[in-house]
């Protein structure tokens, strides 16, 4: 066979594979991410009007939401939805929720301790390494810089 | 049984195909094949506790039928080739634990039930084996929690993903009626650097038209000597690239169909590129085209399995994919 290069075949790949609907992909996230999104504020509302604060509000709406997700990715009803919604459950704290609960469910066959307990974090590990390394990042910019008087 | 050309083995005594099976899960019952398998399970679970142990029964389930349809029990078998893509392939050795058949492991990834078909023919022919079973199975649960996210993580799939079929296929070899194994060419790993694991039928096309430019060269024949050229889980992107490949060597295939276009029906099922797995031509043989040679509705045909031989760890460590193929080819009484 005639022989080729990795790039000559990279163009011949990039021209038969089809690309994701990026339109309809973002169409979607925009659509379920901001129904999530106003079903967080319909429920910080409904709060509310129960009689608790602001702050208090906020934090029922995350435990729900959270609650929520689990609850869909028990039933085995979450990814099916996130396959249509992409981006749009992912970003929100229910694709957290997912990412958390998806692998507790499925590592529970190699034990609690070295399946559900070490596995858990599969997913959601790499969010909570970089995301907490990038806020502490952030809180020591500001000290040093409140230092300085800026 | 002697070698032909550079890359192919030429079977003088040509061992049969005694008996065949191919079982399948549910979204495989629902598919256009689906008559053509043996035995299909609504349940994933197949009543087992564990995916793994699924898996494990699809190989017992697959490799039984097909020794009792080859008429002969299971003393009677010499050995056993078996393979699958989990970890250790203990889809095979857990599922055909009880069997008591000597047995022989082995890996090629999707490719590898044209490995076993090719290691089960030579060891008929050259007379180490009277009769020789061939077996390996996939299951999609199995197979995505080992290679990608689990089940229930809500992601999206690109259009070049496949997906891997539940399902098994299993083949008993030796002398006396049915389709014939007349050559077998042993493919070369081809790696042409692609790296996207969502994407392996570009990543095993290269491979699989360079064992079927081999094979035509040693046997000096052209595709249209043939009733069809099956290809193993090239998928729709696979195929392409595959076929353009071809022909910028000289060779134009009107004749092809690929494993993973066939099991399922890609708009309704919603198998983007297609079906991949090592059961998944595994099953399309031993069900589909093995049921079609035996009606006589195909007499001459060439089977070509294709596998990409990565791991999670290769990938993460940024290394391309390597692919193969393996070529059967069959020829009805």
């Amino acid at each position: 066979m005639k022989t080729k290069t990795a790039q000559e075949y990279d163009v011949m790949v990039r021209r038969a594979s089809p690309h994701s609907p990026v339109w309809k992909d973002c169409l979607f996230a925009f659509l379920f991410g901001g129904s999530i999104c106003a079903l967080g504020q319909g429920l910080a509302n409904l709060f509310m009007l129960l009689g608790l604060t602001l702050q208090d509000a906020r934090t029922f709406v995350s435990i729900s939401l959270i609650f929520l997700s689990a609850l869909l990715t028990a039933f085995g009803v979450y990814d099916n939805i996130a396959k249509y919604a992409g981006a749009g459950t992912l970003v929100p704290i229910t694709g957290f929720a997912n990412s958390m609960v998806s692998p507790a469910l499925e590592f529970k066959s190699e034990g609690f301790i070295t399946g559900l307990g070490s596995k858990m974090f599969v997913v959601s590990g790499p969010v909570l390494v970089f995301g907490l390394s990038a806020s502490m990042f952030y809180g020591l910019t500001i000290y040093v810089l409140s230092l300085f008087g800026i | 049984m002697k070698r032909l050309g550079q890359y192919t083995i030429l079977f003088e005594r040509c061992p049969a195909i005694l008996g065949h099976a191919a079982v399948g899960g549910k979204k495989e019952a629902e598919g256009p094949l689906a008559r053509d398998f043996d035995q299909t399970f609504l349940d994933a679970y197949l009543a087992q506790e564990s995916w793994e142990k699924a898996e494990s029964m699809l190989q017992t389930e697959a490799a039984t039928l097909a020794i009792r349809k080859a008429g002969l029990e299971k003393k009677n078998i010499s050995m056993i080739f078996a393979g699958d893509l989990l970890n250790q392939c203990i889809s095979s050795t857990f599922g055909l634990r009880e069997m008591d058949i000597p047995f022989l492991g082995q890996y090629g990834a999707c490719s590898t039930m044209a490995q076993t078909l090719a290691m089960a023919s030579m060891a008929v022919e050259s007379g180490a084996a009277n009769y020789a079973c061939a077996v390996t199975s996939s299951h999609f649960c199995t197979a995505e929690r080992q290679f990608r996210t689990p089940l229930e993580y809500g992601c999206q799939r690109t259009p070049t993903a496949q997906w891997t079929a539940t399902a098994s296929g299993s083949a008993v070899l030796g002398y006396g009626r049915g389709v014939r194994v007349r050559h077998v060419t042993i493919g070369r790993i081809k790696d042409f650097g692609v790296t996207d694991v969502a994407n392996m039928g570009a990543a095993m096309a290269p491979a699989a038209a360079q064992t079927l430019l081999d094979f035509l060269t040693d046997t000096a024949t052209s595709p249209a000597d043939y009733d069809h050229i099956y290809t193993g889980d090239l998928g729709a992107v696979g195929s392409t690239l595959m076929k353009k490949l071809l022909l910028e060597n000289g060779v134009q295939i009107k004749n092809h169909e690929d494993c993973g276009l066939m099991l399922y029906d890609r708009e309704m099922q919603d198998v983007h590129a297609g079906g991949s797995g090592c059961g998944c031509s595994a099953s399309v043989l031993c069900g589909h085209i093995l049921n079609r040679m035996e009606h006589g509705t195909l007499k001459n045909i060439l089977f070509m399995a294709t596998g990409a031989l990565m791991s999670t760890t290769s990938s993460q460590q940024g290394e391309s994919i390597p692919g193969i193929a393996h070529l059967i080819h069959l020829q009805a009484e």
